[in-house]
């Protein structure tokens, strides 16, 4: 039995389990941090950065989501700076790919629109990059299209962890970074796709998408991964 | 009590905004009572006025012309709103960002249309990226959405007649 920890997230004494990250702490205790990248039942990566928080005696800020709690650790997760560099994040997302919700399968049902919503996010304050972009419609039933991408790698993660094919992989870095199946093949060739379509059921935007559907038809049932997750103890 | 002086403009855009605009319904005639629609695809005048309370714009800037516009609109107005997703994002109108504008006209006019060469100087000059609003001048509050509903137009106008300052977060969204 792992040991009990105490901390304080905004002021509020709670105690959590030893090996669980500030996410999971607050969580357990009815607090909100939002995120983007992680899943619950999949491992965190701290990849899309809307998840740090303050902890007392440490310059920088951390990701909730992959910072194991100490005793007593005290946590803000709110505060003007948190909520500055959060808008920064989401706008960063915004200007990176060609996300226009407008047109988009998963209008009204996307994580990534919904957090800026939720933010009061009005209008994106950087240039837009414009990227080209390619969509790879090869697959029988879903169709990955790299505008709506935000690399958030839960499709990489569910596939590994829970679906044991581990066909999604990252290539390249920085700006120039994709998801890919199987060694950079396109994903109707991939032999290693099964086909079960997690990887679309976890993307948060219309990046993964079933075919067939129009603009905001697309609805996703993530939740149904986490509860495979935990039936079967893996990931966090 | 003097009457505000309301203008709109449509750049490039589908004019869905300026739909929901005219889908207010009943709402009109309580505004009607306090603004003057001075200019815009609504009403006839030809030149924007020179002293305009509160301009709502629809679409990006695509052109040359869109250009020059904004600059003027911006000149001429107190307060400028961006109002649906090509204004703030761009949205739509950029998806035509990842293609030369020389290679777009010749495949909307010579290829699909089977017509010999792209219309000249009678067209407005594209600009290489369809760009939102605050790319070119400041813009005073952003109204997303495609289009923003009608009930959050009436209510950004109702707000700004009361004198308040409306207040967004979580009520729009991208899209």
């Amino acid at each position: 039995m792992p040991k009990k920890l105490q901390l304080r997230i905004d002021g509020e004494m709670v105690s959590a389990l030893e090996g669980q990250t500030i996410l999971q702490a607050a969580r357990n205790s009815g607090k909100y941090i939002p995120t983007l990248c992680y899943l619950d039942g999949l491992t965190p990566v701290g990849g899309c950065r809307l998840c740090m928080v303050e902890v007392s005696g440490i310059d920088r800020l951390v990701p909730a989501c992959t910072t194991p709690i100490q005793d007593g650790m005290s946590v803000s997760t709110t505060s003007a700076k948190l909520t500055r560099y959060r808008k920064i994040m989401l706008e960063l997302l915004f200007i990176e790919r060609n996300h226009i919700c407008a047109v988009c399968v998963s209008n009204g049902h996307c994580e990534l629109q919904a957090m800026a919503s939720q933010m009061g996010i009005t209008n994106v304050r950087f240039s837009y990059n414009y990227p080209k972009l390619s969509v790879d419609q090869s697959h029988s039933r879903y169709v990955l299209d790299h505008n709506r991408c935000i690399l958030c790698t839960r499709c990489v993660r569910v596939c590994a962890e829970l679906e044991g094919a581990h066909v999604w992989e990252v290539t390249s870095r920085g700006i120039h970074a994709r998801v890919q199946s199987d060694l950079n093949q396109k994903w109707g060739e991939s032999r290693g796709c099964t086909n079960c379509g997690k990887c679309v059921q976890a993307c948060p935007t219309g990046a993964l998408a079933e075919k067939g559907w129009a603009v905001e038809e697309m609805i996703k049932r993530n939740d149904n991964i986490t509860v495979l997750a935990h039936r079967k103890g893996a990931g966090a | 009590m003097k009457r505000v002086k309301l203008a709109t403009v449509w750049l490039d855009g589908c004019s869905g905004c300026h739909m929901s605009v005219l889908d207010m319904d009943a709402a009109i005639i309580t505004l009607a009572r306090k603004i003057d629609i001075v200019y815009g695809p609504l009403v006839d005048a030809q030149e924007f006025p020179d002293d305009v309370d509160v301009t709502l714009v629809e679409g990006a800037v695509s052109s040359q012309e869109d250009a020059t516009k904004i600059q003027k609109v911006r000149q001429r107005t107190k307060t400028l709103i961006a109002m649906g997703d090509c204004a703030v994002t761009s949205n739509v109108p950029a998806m035509r960002n990842g293609v030369p504008v020389s290679q777009l006209l010749h495949t909307i006019y010579a290829t699909s249309n089977g017509s010999k060469d792209v219309p000249g100087e009678r067209l407005p000059q594209l600009l290489s990226h369809a760009r939102p609003l605050h790319e070119f001048v400041k813009i005073d509050m952003h109204l997303p959405g495609c289009p923003p509903s009608s009930k959050l137009i009436v209510g950004v106008l109702s707000d700004l007649l009361d004198g308040k300052k409306p207040e967004l977060a979580g009520k729009v969204k991208f899209g």
